[in-house]
């Protein structure tokens, strides 16, 4: 007789495909949209408190957008803080799209067929799954417009690199208002992404309970229309001439 | 045939009860039953039908144990046996409360709630084992309530003078079953169990006396597979739905313990069942099942009925010297409180006499007026705001502002296969747990024992009892060719096509109604001689009809749910007409059942003790059933008449 | 009252289904939603079609059998309420309602509204329990359990593994349904030991299953029966990430 016939239980078998990856689970990829997510936002607000510079004028703006470049001299060399942040944003995106795209398939399958009837969305962000996919793509297309027109100047009439107060004023020219447009219809898409995207993120990671969980919706819903009010402040006033 | 529709048959030999001090049985009888060598259990493969808490709790028990154990359910989740549906607690002697309980108060308080028809060691072997329930239950993670302490809480129930329950708010069953549900679970992961859900059986096989298996229909597929074993335990639960209108799931039924009954198995005490006072009348003829209301409503609502018959004005209109407040008049000591039988038969008398309220007369108001008015709406929110919520979704009515309706219903089955003290039921090999057996409640369950007795069996008595059977094991191997095993697949057979071959033009469920209202007739709360002779009539002529004209849709390869009721109800007709004949013999009043016949010069029931001391075990007869008597014996707790005057 | 139902009918898992119209008259206002469709069965047979299969038991709310999706919503308009328990006098003279029946790829169509839930069986398999062999458990009494523990422990366990959830969840995800029974166990101090492998082996099980991942979009949460909260996907994020990491 064998021991093992001695004990009281078999072990549970394992339930578990192997090799398992917690991270390649759908709770591991959202947790990597999450942190990524959250990464963005912050690189976001800077960005925003880094617009505000235009209030001061030319020469202000373009001595804040060279420090950025300078950041760090001389013991760090040129750039040294950009090249940072460019790496890890496109880290991040990376992240938060492959994440996206790994969820969304999984999604489709664990929900191949439609309702006949479809019903009015409920819950405490109703309306998430539209907003988040198809905000998100809106945001991703205007990324690449605004980086052809404010970094690389592709599309900018300024070319010159050091002038980034000039870029805006161009960019944001009363002539060009299907610019403003656009960019004010991003952020909207933006800040509906960030008021559920926030506290989805928190969600993921530190799992609140309910009372903190409203409190992170409230949060999330300041964050989003500080972040939306500190960008649009700059193209409303550039194109109504308040800032000339 | 006789004209009593019975023949009496040879006394029940033996009980199997060891002899010695009451206290001492059980731990004798572990001492005494055989083992079976750890090694050797996985050798042995026992077949468990049912996941309710005497299932859940058996199969899981005996996994652990190491036998190979296969599980069946006919529902799609071994979670949803009816179990789940019990709202208010599980007792157990452990006396927290400090407030006199003890092994031999249970015991003794349940024999007396059964009004002395059941086994005093078996009652016992329950109180002793109630407490190691609780201590299982928290172990396995049953939210039980709790005490700002964070000690267990407990309440008094069913009139008990003690707190001896313990409950997990409205869901006591549900946390229950979860718990055995998942230490099911952890074992089909470890391998030990097999289960089938949404799988039916069928038929029993016997081979050479013993129980060695049972014929499954896999109702998915229709399929019928045959499962072999060397013991077979039924936790298959209560028949109340012989009545249709219950408080039972509408999946619930006899066909398990049926089948065997007919295959041998004795069927103990079949009109023992059990009549819950406070539940939502019926509405209409669309009407399914019966919603139970939780008895504690009992404790402010006063009950009442307008003294003129057929007085239709709203409730609030009748003015008080124009309402009848029976319970209190008739019962001046206990008032509201009385127990469920006699709450539930003063019901059926007042409404017999025409003072009934709502649709068709049947329902009794159950008034919160001056409970609001003394305590405040507030507070009587704070304790049953549930309830009314449940009331006002199902009646449309609001009982805050208007008396509930309240009525009587079917509720829970004391009668079942007859067991002796290992559970084994007379033919070798088949066990029966839970509801399904007749062992423990006697003629009348008292509230919170009945999640008690479903544990007791699962977890604890029979995995030491079976073991003495299975311990002449294993027995010899059989193959799907074997002759019982054939002819028992021939009888599923037969019967499967034979329903979907009738040229009928009447409905399952209208056959199932009208047997329901037959039974509730003359075979519910109140019975006489005239009643059940008459019912028995009715019941033949119906079933004739029934095979006559059933029609049944579909066919036998697939999800079929009419297949599935058609021989569900065919089994009830057996059964209906077997609980008429058991109602008929028993001519004195027990429990929740009044005869006629037998009632004091204030008209209350009866017992006669002389005459009907036993325990009615009824063995199936082609043209009439045979009655077993077993002598039930009374050495700790004396016989008395009760009295809630 | 008169009602107009479309309703989806399939022989069997593999084939083709549809919503069918049917018109049914005479049905009172005090009959459950259930007692509606019983009736529409009895005409069916009557006419000899093949009634419409759903699945129910207890008809009083508690088993979670019942499982439609009524005008695109689980279990129906009522909050906290299963489909047994939603009476027909939420609906008025002419309604037309569309049932279907719970759509998810983990929970396969058996037959017209029935669908296959084992995949949830599969989830409390893989680690949803707390090991307590009968026999083993010490005195209830010797782990005082604080109240608030014990009450959010019942409020998770309360779930009745309807589906409701997965149904209403437009990722198909089953995030409540597994948060519920990690949350009830872990808030008991009993369910400690086992706390990090049940969370891994639940999710693992989950995924496996063909279930989505969780948007927090929360509907879930607003379709359940029990009204069980997004504070159970949070507990179990959490308990995952803390085990994930300590895996790592």
């Amino acid at each position: 007789m064998s021991t093992d016939l001695q004990s009281r239980t078999a072990a549970p078998k394992a339930a578990r495909p192997a090799p398992w990856k917690p991270w390649r689970s759908n709770i591991g990829l959202k947790i990597a949209m999450a942190v990524s997510g959250v990464l963005m936002v912050l690189f976001i607000i800077a960005h925003m408190a880094g617009n505000l510079h235009v209030f001061e004028g030319r020469e202000e703006m373009n001595a804040y957008a060279a420090g950025l470049r300078s950041f760090g001299a001389p013991l760090l060399p040129h750039e040294s803080l950009l090249w940072v942040m460019r790496i890890g944003l496109v880290a991040s995106i990376a992240v938060h799209i492959g994440a996206l795209i790994a969820l969304s398939r999984r999604a489709h399958h664990a929900r191949p067929v439609r309702y006949a009837h479809r019903h009015k969305a409920k819950g405490e962000s109703p309306n998430a799954y539209g907003i988040m996919r198809f905000g998100g793509i809106v945001i991703f297309l205007f990324v690449i417009w605004h980086l052809l027109d404010l970094t690389w100047r592709t599309v900018n009439p300024v070319k010159d690199a050091h002038d980034a107060y000039g870029a805006v004023m161009a960019t944001f020219d009363p002539d060009r208002w299907p610019v403003t447009v656009f960019y004010l219809l991003a952020l909207t898409a933006l800040g509906l992404h960030l008021r559920h995207g926030i506290w989805s993120a928190v969600q993921t990671i530190a799992g609140p309970n309910t009372k903190w969980r409203k409190r992170t919706q409230a949060i999330a819903l300041a964050v989003a229309v500080l972040i939306v009010a500190g960008f649009a402040i700059v193209p409303l006033a550039v194109t109504f001439g308040v800032v000339s | 045939m006789s004209t009593d529709f019975y023949r009496e048959g040879a006394p029940v030999a033996d009980a199997k009860a060891p002899e010695g001090p009451i206290s001492e049985r059980w731990e004798q009888r572990r001492f005494s039953g055989r083992l079976v060598n750890p090694a050797n259990r996985r050798k042995l493969r026992v077949i468990v039908v049912g996941t309710g808490l005497a299932g859940a709790s058996a199969a899981a028990t005996l996994g652990e144990l190491g036998y190979r154990v296969a599980n069946y359910c006919f529902q799609d989740s071994a979670r949803r046996a009816h179990s789940i549906a019990a709202q208010g607690g599980i007792n157990a002697a452990k006396n927290y409360r400090n407030d006199g309980d003890s092994v031999h108060r249970l015991f003794y308080d349940t024999v007396k709630g059964g009004d002395f028809r059941s086994r005093e060691s078996n009652v016992h072997r329950l109180a002793e084992i109630s407490t190691e329930i609780i201590d299982q239950c928290v172990a396995q993670g049953v939210p039980f309530a709790r005490e700002y302490g964070g000690l267990l809480d407990n309440r008094s129930f069913g009139g008990a003078q003690v707190s001896r329950t313990f409950y997990a708010r409205g869901q006591t069953g549900q946390q229950l079953l979860l718990g055995a549900y998942q230490a099911l679970q952890r074992q089909v992961a470890a391998g030990t169990v097999d289960l089938h859900t949404r799988h039916e059986m069928l038929e029993l096989v016997i081979v050479e006396g013993k129980a060695r298996g049972i014929i499954v229909r896999d109702l998915v597929t229709g399929e019928i597979s045959t499962e072999l074993a060397d013991a077979v335990v039924l936790a298959t639960g209560g028949y109340g739905n012989v009545f249709f209108l219950s408080t039972n799931a509408k999946g619930c039924n006899v066909t398990a313990s049926w089948r065997a009954h007919r295959k041998g198995a004795y069927f103990a005490n079949p009109c023992y069942t059990q009549i819950h006072p406070t539940c939502i009348p019926q509405s209409g003829d669309h009407q399914s099942k019966l919603t139970l209301m939780s008895e504690s409503l009992r404790n402010d609502g006063r009950v009442w009925v307008p003294k003129a018959r057929g007085d239709d004005r709203h409730p609030a209109d009748i003015p008080e010297s124009e309402r009848d407040y029976y319970l209190e008049r008739r019962y001046p000591a206990f008032g509201n409180l009385v127990p469920r039988d006699i709450a539930s038969r003063a019901a059926k008398v007042v409404c017999d006499e025409g003072h009934g309220v709502g649709p068709g007369g049947l329902g009794v108001y159950l008034d919160f007026a001056d409970a609001i008015k003394r305590l405040g709406k507030k507070a009587v929110e704070a304790k049953y705001g549930n309830l009314f919520d449940m009331y006002d979704r199902i009646t449309g009515e609001n009982p805050y502002e208007r008396p509930m309706r309240i009525y009587p219903a079917v509720h829970y089955t004391m009668g079942g296969l007859w067991v002796d003290y290992d559970l084994s039921s007379n033919i070798p090999g088949l066990f029966v747990t839970g509801e399904a057996n007749f062992s423990d409640h006697g003629a009348n369950r008292l509230g919170a024992s009945a999640l008690m007795q479903g544990l007791s069996d699962g977890y604890f008595v029979l995995p030491n009892t079976i073991s003495d059977y299975l311990a002449d094991g294993p027995f010899e191997a059989l193959s799907e060719d074997h002759e019982a095993v054939v002819a028992a697949r021939k009888e599923v057979d037969d019967r499967i096509a034979f329903f979907l071959g009738n040229d009928g033009d009447r409905t399952v469920d209208s056959f199932h109604r009208e047997l329901g209202k037959i039974m509730w007739e003359y075979c519910g709360m109140e019975r006489s001689d005239e009643g059940l002779r008459k019912a028995i009539g009715l019941i033949r002529d119906l079933k004739d009809e029934f095979y006559k004209r059933v029609k049944v849709t579909g066919k036998a390869e697939e999800l079929n749910q009419q297949l599935e009721k058609a021989g569900r109800v065919a089994d009830f007709f057996e059964l209906g007409e077997l609980m008429c004949i058991d109602a008929l013999h028993r001519t004195e009043s027990c429990g929740g059942h009044f005869r006629a016949e037998s009632q004091t010069e204030e008209g209350e029931a009866k017992r006669d003790d002389e005459h009907f001391s036993y325990v009615a075990a009824w063995e199936f007869g082609v043209d009439e059933p045979v009655l077993h008597k077993e002598a039930l014996e009374f050495e700790y707790v004396h016989p008395t008449q009760r009295s809630y005057k | 009252m008169k009602l107009s139902l479309r309703i989806w009918r399939q022989p069997d898992a593999d084939t083709k289904g549809q919503m069918v119209p049917y018109e049914i008259e005479g049905v009172s206002e005090d009959a459950s939603f259930l007692e509606m469709l019983d009736v529409l069965n009895e005409h069916l047979i009557a006419e000899g079609k093949d009634p419409v299969a759903f699945d129910h038991d207890c008809r009083e709310g508690i088993c979670g059998a019942c499982s439609l999706v009524i005008d695109g919503q689980p279990h129906g308009p009522q909050a906290a309420t299963t489909t047994c328990q939603l009476h027909m006098r939420r609906y008025k003279d002419g309604d037309s309602i569309d049932i279907e029946p719970w759509r998810a790829g983990a929970f396969p169509v058996i037959k017209d509204l029935v669908v296959d839930r084992s995949a949830f069986d599969r989830i409390i398999q893989a680690g949803g329990y707390i090991s307590a062999p009968t026999g083993t458990a010490p005195e209830a009494h010797s782990v005082p359990i604080p109240k608030q523990d014990a009450d959010a422990a019942f409020n998770a366990a309360a779930c009745i593994g309807c589906g409701a959830c997965v149904a209403a969840c437009p990722n198909g995800s089953g995030m409540l349904f597994m948060g519920a029974k990690v949350s009830h166990l872990s808030l008991m101090p009993q369910g400690q030991p086992e706390r990090r492998t049940r969370v891994l082996g639940m999710v693992a099980e989950h995924d496996a299953s063909g279930f989505g991942g969780c948007t927090n979009q929360g509907e879930c949460a607003a379709a359940c029966p029990k009204e069980i909260g997004l504070d159970v996907i949070g507990k179990l994020n959490r308990d995952f990430r803390k085990a994930a990491v300590r895996a790592a």
